[in-house]
């Protein structure tokens, strides 16, 4: 299993809003896919699947906030 | 660092937005950054912070008066894109600028604030509300979008635009008035100055 994890945006930013994910629970994905979008105040970010394998399962929801460092969903 | 300067001139924004990709995609590769000019006929883009009560009116109503409205992956709530208004896309390579998102968007806000001043406009940026402001009336929009640290959107500066298209939303979700450069100056301001007088300011933050 590999967590996605919302990485580091810059100095000062502990969270950011999960705008949309690309894909959902069942969906293979591979190593380097945009996977999930963030938005931060004026910047959408795509964050990246760690891995190849199945997402399994998504920890925060659209529309919700996540915390740099903070686990958005897992690979399996 | 390379930085490619282009001028699409007036392009339809779906257009310049797949165009844009495409440049994102080659700087991704490994390509020149790009600073890119161009405007677009008008047109109304919901950014992922969107809320509903930023329109004003319906948006059937909106599209019967001409003006398209497109959803798209950049940060920020509904902004207005029209013939006068610059447009400027900066796609530039954060893995080797420092990937910091705020520090970027403050870059992007110092360079406007500087072309501005070479202008005569005084115009400040205010903390928690994006963009650059001439007492209270916004002038400059920002908002960027982020893939594998190359940045894309960037800045809306109103030049010319007719200030009565943005009656139909609360830009950027603000109860902002918007003004021009050459409302707040009061005489006409060329295009291209201000094309000339971004290039250099930009360079001179970026080209280091």
């Amino acid at each position: 299993m590999t967590n996605i994890i919302l990485p580091e945006l810059g100095e000062g930013i502990a969270k950011a809003t999960v705008a949309c994910w690309h894909a959902k629970p069942g969906d293979r994905v591979k190593a380097g896919d945009e996977v999930v979008e963030v938005v931060t105040d004026k910047a959408t970010f795509n964050v990246e699947s760690p891995a190849s394998g199945k997402l399994v399962s998504i920890a925060v929801a659209e529309g919700k906030d996540g915390a740099v460092g903070g686990v958005l969903g897992t690979i399996e | 660092m390379q930085i490619q300067t282009e001028d699409w001139g007036m392009v339809d924004y779906m257009q310049a937005y797949q165009r844009q990709r495409q440049a994102v995609d080659a700087v991704i590769a490994g390509g020149p950054e790009r600073l890119i000019f161009c405007e677009h006929p008008p047109v109304l883009t919901l950014g992922r912070m969107t809320r509903p009560e930023s329109f004003l009116f319906d948006k059937e109503d909106i599209q019967r008066q001409g003006i398209q409205v497109e959803a798209i992956d950049r940060g920020g709530d509904v902004t207005l894109h029209a013939p006068g208004q610059l447009v400027v896309y900066a796609v530039m390579d954060l893995n080797v600028r420092g990937k910091d998102l705020k520090r970027y968007l403050k870059q992007l806000e110092y360079v406007a604030v500087a072309l501005l001043k070479d202008f005569g406009i005084l115009a400040i940026s205010v903390p928690g509300k994006r963009g650059v402001f001439v007492d209270a009336d916004k002038i400059i929009s920002i908002g960027i979008g982020v893939r594998k640290w190359v940045t894309y959107h960037g800045l809306g500066i109103n030049v010319s635009t007719d200030l009565s298209l943005f009656r139909f939303i609360r830009p950027c979700g603000l109860d902002v008035r918007m003004t021009t450069m050459n409302k707040a100056l009061g005489k006409a301001v060329d295009m291209q100055d201000v094309r000339t007088a971004f290039t250099k300011r930009f360079l001179e933050a970026f080209r280091s």
